[in-house]
């Protein structure tokens, strides 16, 4: 393509408050349509903003994580426009002074390390919901629902750094990562905490103007936002081939159709007449409380991916899954604190125990297989009192029902075969039964020496120690 | 002496001797509005039932012996104060059927001392006016002449001690909504510092100026009041977390050595002579009593009317953008669609000045003009305030006039906006500096129609602007005269 791509992200992310940004109602999801409301959050005459310091310090938490200044005196605005889910007519945000600015974060697109500044975060309220409804009698009505109104926002906007689709993927998902780590908002795209506008433009490759940009909104999924992202390059190249002019405007994301449509032009954007909010005093953040912020921050997931492989020595692969999330690294952790082969754990972890979680859509968190009990069962594996292939049977009953490995062993009688006489006596049955494959393997087809293992561990029933059967039977057939 | 005519500590003398019950004081002056309400229209909701209910209530506290200063007071209130349960209407249209679900700090801090609500006082609508003409509930008039104004906004707190319709009241200054209707009907009015009061539950005109403050008949009085309602307020984040002095014991008698400021920029051409001759004599009783005069200079008073004309109107623009109709106050119910309701309830919602003041609060807020005017005005209003910060490095507190001229008469200036904005040059520019200023009863013109004086303090002096009016008044005469009705 003869366009550079220039794209630059903002994201909303809702915190996770117990209460709203200025008044002390809750903000639970799903309650009764405004029954989490009081003077304040519904613009009642004469009510007035106080600041949740909660807020202030997942923001700081954000800034922190992200590489950010903290502004030592930040100022709230007003942004005024007419809107029925925003009861005072204007939003509390923040303009001119927000309270974390200049930040970064590294992304990995393709092997390449890249660094994507990040120009500001700052706080703000999100506004209601308006729901439309078929009436029988009054036609087509709207009703407005505040419970949402006055809930705690941060806006995280990102630096035109960002040149490509896959760029701005992984960007959002590193920013995703970070926020759902520091435990400030749950992630859920779907249910909007956390959504994305995207600012687009080309430029001819090797030119230092940026093109004229649209934004497009109503991002809510990585996979949307890479498809809205190639659309709106691929209409605006064929603008530009075309010799035309890229508009500015508001572009509206349609999933169904996967395409960008026009929301509003430059002409119709509002003037949000932005002014220092006179309700709330400049917010002023000493440095103390950011150092007490700071001591605070869970290790994030690029330091912890980085340690795991110093660490435990563990393949970068295996580094990188681990650390995804932070509920994952900690059950990680907790196995490693009780049981030292951690790539044994890593195995394990990434293989059972994200499968059975993953079939049963359960949190790790949640697991019935705690690190206790996962790790007791692999020190029945290296004391040899199971075989790595019986642990499959025993993680799959300790999954089901949370019961010690140890206790499953004994009363499936799963305990491993390590006698040599019981051994050698299954070992003398199979070959018994089978004198015309023997007859072939001692003519040199050394392939059937797997056949003779699992006829052998089959007549066990599983327990035979496969190293001892590999062993004894290698030498009967030689023998 | 008729009970409704009694002073909060005159009353409350005789309520805790129990010569008379807070029901008779009450009925007292509900006979008494209703009386001579047709001549005054003071209020635009009487309260009776509520009133004698208090009444009881207090009665019943007052005989188990816990009764405060206030207790039993008939008091009316400005109807910008949120009061639950009974119609707030900020004189406006938009909000004539309003019953708010909650009660402002300042109503709660009094309802707790056991004050008996006898009504809510008409205003200018949003408390954008100095005439209380732009009401939407009518105009009020001036107890002392009915052909005049009784100043604004606050202009129904003031009419209502002149006419003794309530012991006290509560109103609101934002450029001098409680000191010039004070001034121009004869009683004690105070705007405190900028965070002295809660605004919470205040119904906002300009947010960093807008002050909650009393209006009574003497400062005894005034001193009670300012005491009841001042203090931090956890919900309102501009209020300030000082303690409350003892204003009633700042009350002494003696003003010897005390530092006056007279601001040469005050004493303007345009002043009329019954102001200029109230004001030497209030030089001449000062000097009497011991304080000295020294001439002082605040430089940007002039830019004190324009800056404020962009500040309040640019916060009024935004503060009045929550009455769109949606989820209280007056719906255009025959509009079609969303915009169309939001133009047609606000259209008739408002009257002409709240519009015009949005108008020009929108203008100054625009993309392209923001620099020119809010931003510049902000700027302007930082210099004011150090000019009243170097003032206050010699002298103790300024004495000025409150406003210009006397009440003018009803429907002189109302369409002359400009010459109504110029009445508040006085009292604008202490609400700019964020400090406090009191109106003292001073003298009389030809027409018979009060004069008042302005002695502007220190931000959070208070104190001194109490003891320095409460010396002025004992010394004076003003003050006991009253409205003939």
């Amino acid at each position: 393509m003869k366009y550079q791509v220039v794209i630059g992200l903002e994201v909303h992310a809702q915190l996770l408050t117990n209460s709203k940004i200025f008044c002390g109602c809750s903000t639970r999801f799903g309650a009764e349509p405004n029954s989490q409301t009081c003077p304040v959050c519904l613009g009642m005459p004469g009510a007035l903003p106080v600041l949740n310091g909660k807020v202030v310090e997942y923001a700081v938490k954000a800034g922190l994580a992200t590489n950010c200044a903290i502004t030592p005196r930040s100022i709230f605005a007003r942004k005024n426009y007419f809107y029925p889910d925003l009861p005072k007519g204007y939003q509390i945000s923040q303009y001119e002074l927000p309270i974390c600015v200049n930040g970064c974060l590294e992304i990995e697109v393709d092997g390449e390390t890249k660094k994507i500044g990040i120009t500001r975060i700052h706080m703000e309220e999100d506004a209601g919901k308006l729901v439309h409804m078929e009436t029988m009698d009054a036609g087509e009505k709207s009703y407005v629902d505040l419970n949402r109104a006055c809930t705690p926002l941060l806006e995280i906007v990102s630096e035109p750094d960002l040149r490509s689709a896959d760029e701005a993927v992984a960007y959002l998902k590193k920013l995703h990562q970070i926020v759902v780590y520091l435990g400030i908002c749950d992630g859920n795209m779907e249910e909007g905490s956390f959504r994305c506008d995207a600012n687009v433009s080309l430029m001819p490759v090797g030119s230092d103007t940026f093109g004229t940009r649209a934004e497009l909104k109503n991002i809510n999924s990585f996979r949307f936002i890479k498809q809205a992202i190639e659309y709106e390059i691929e209409r605006q190249a064929d603008i530009l081939d075309e010799g035309r002019k890229v508009v500015q405007e508001t572009r509206l994301f349609d999933p169904a159709t996967g395409t960008t449509r026009s929301m509003r032009g430059k002409e119709e954007a509002h003037d949000y007449r932005y002014f220092p909010d006179p309700d709330l005093v400049p917010l002023v953040i000493g440095d103390d409380w950011v150092e007490e912020i700071r001591g605070t921050l869970p290790e994030l997931p690029d330091v912890k991916r980085q340690r795991y492989v110093a660490e435990f020595g563990l393949p970068e692969y295996d580094a990188e899954v681990l650390s995804a999330s932070r509920e994952i690294a900690e059950y990680f952790e907790a196995c490693a604190a009780l049981y030292p082969q951690a790539k044994t754990i890593s195995n394990w972890v990434m293989g059972e125990v994200l499968r059975a979680l993953k079939e049963d859509g359960r949190e790790i968190a949640d697991c019935p297989a705690t690190p206790r009990l996962l790790t007791d069962m692999l020190q029945l594996i290296e004391k040899g009192t199971i075989s790595g292939k019986i642990a499959k049977t025993v993680f799959e009953e300790m999954y089901k029902t949370g019961k010690e490995p140890a206790r499953i062993v004994e009363e499936k009688g799963l305990v491993q075969v390590t006698d040599t006489g019981a051994i050698e006596k299954i070992i003398d049955d199979v070959l018994a039964k089978e004198p015309g494959q023997v007859e072939e393997y001692r003519n040199g087809k050394e392939k059937l020496f797997g056949f003779f293992v699992g006829q052998v561990m089959k007549a066990s029933r599983g327990k035979a120690n496969p190293a001892m059967v590999n062993e004894l039977l290698l030498k009967k057939l030689k023998g | 002496m008729e009970l409704y005519e009694l002073t909060i500590h005159e009353l409350h003398r005789k309520l805790k001797n129990r010569e008379v019950s807070s029901v008779e004081a009450t009925r007292s002056m509900l006979e008494r509005i209703g009386a001579v309400e047709d001549r005054v229209r003071s209020f635009i909701t009487v309260t009776p039932e509520e009133a004698l209910k208090n009444a009881e209530a207090a009665d019943r506290r007052i005989a188990k012996g816990k009764i405060d200063v206030l207790t039993g007071i008939p008091v009316a209130l400005k109807d910008i104060f949120l009061t639950a349960g009974i119609r707030t209407t900020c004189a406006s249209r938009i909000l004539e059927n309003f019953i708010p679900p909650y009660d402002s700090t300042a109503v709660a801090k009094l309802k707790e001392k056991g004050i008996v609500l006898v009504g809510k006082l008409n205003q200018d609508e949003f408390a954008m006016g100095s005439s209380t003409e732009s009401s939407w509930f009518g105009t009020t008039r001036n107890p002392w002449h009915p052909d005049y104004i009784p100043g604004g906004s606050s202009g129904g707190s003031a009419s209502c001690i002149a006419a003794r319709q309530a012991t006290a009241t509560l109103g609101t200054d934002t450029g001098g909504s409680i000191r010039q209707p004070a001034s121009h009907c004869g009683c004690v009015g105070l705007k405190p510092t900028y965070g002295r009061v809660s605004r919470y539950g205040v119904i906002a005109y300009a947010s960093s100026l807008d002050q909650v403050g009393p209006v009574t008949r003497d400062v005894a009085d005034c001193a009670i009041m300012l005491g009841a309602v001042a203090g931090h307020d956890p919900k309102d984040s501009t209020s300030v977390n000082l303690p409350v002095p003892d204003y009633s014991a700042a009350l002494v008698h003696d003003v010897k050595g005390l530092k006056i400021g007279l601001p040469r920029e005050y004493f303007i051409e345009g002043l009329d002579p019954s102001v200029k001759k109230a004001m030497d004599e209030a030089i001449a009783t000062y000097q009497g009593l011991g304080a000295e005069f020294m001439e002082i200079s605040l430089p940007h008073t002039d830019y004190a009317v324009a800056t404020y004309y962009l500040i309040a109107t640019a916060e009024a623009s935004s503060n009045l953008a929550r009455y769109d109709g949606v989820r209280f106050g007056h719906r255009n119910t025959d509009a079609r669609g969303l915009l169309d309701m939001y133009m047609l309830s606000r259209d008739e919602g408002f009257g002409t000045e709240v519009k015009r003041r949005i108008m020009l609060g929108t203008y100054a807020l625009s993309s392209g003009y923001y620099d020119a005017y809010y931003l510049k005005a902000q700027k302007v209003r930082t210099l004011i305030m150090r000019d009243f910060i170097k003032a206050f490095e010699t002298v103790d507190v300024i004495l000025t006039p409150v406003a210009p001229t006397p009440a003018f008469k009803i429907g002189e200036k109302f369409n002359d906006p400009l010459q109504m904005y110029l009445s508040d040059i006085f009292t604008i520019p202490v609400n700019l500096a964020g400090t406090c200023g009191i109106s003292v009863p001073a003298g009389f013109s030809r027409e018979g129609l009060p004069i008042g004086v302005q002695l502007i303090g220190k931000p959070f002096g208070e104190e001194t602007i109490l003891r320095a009016a409460y010396a002025f008044e004992q010394n004076t005469e003003w003050h006991k005269r009253k409205a003939e009705m």
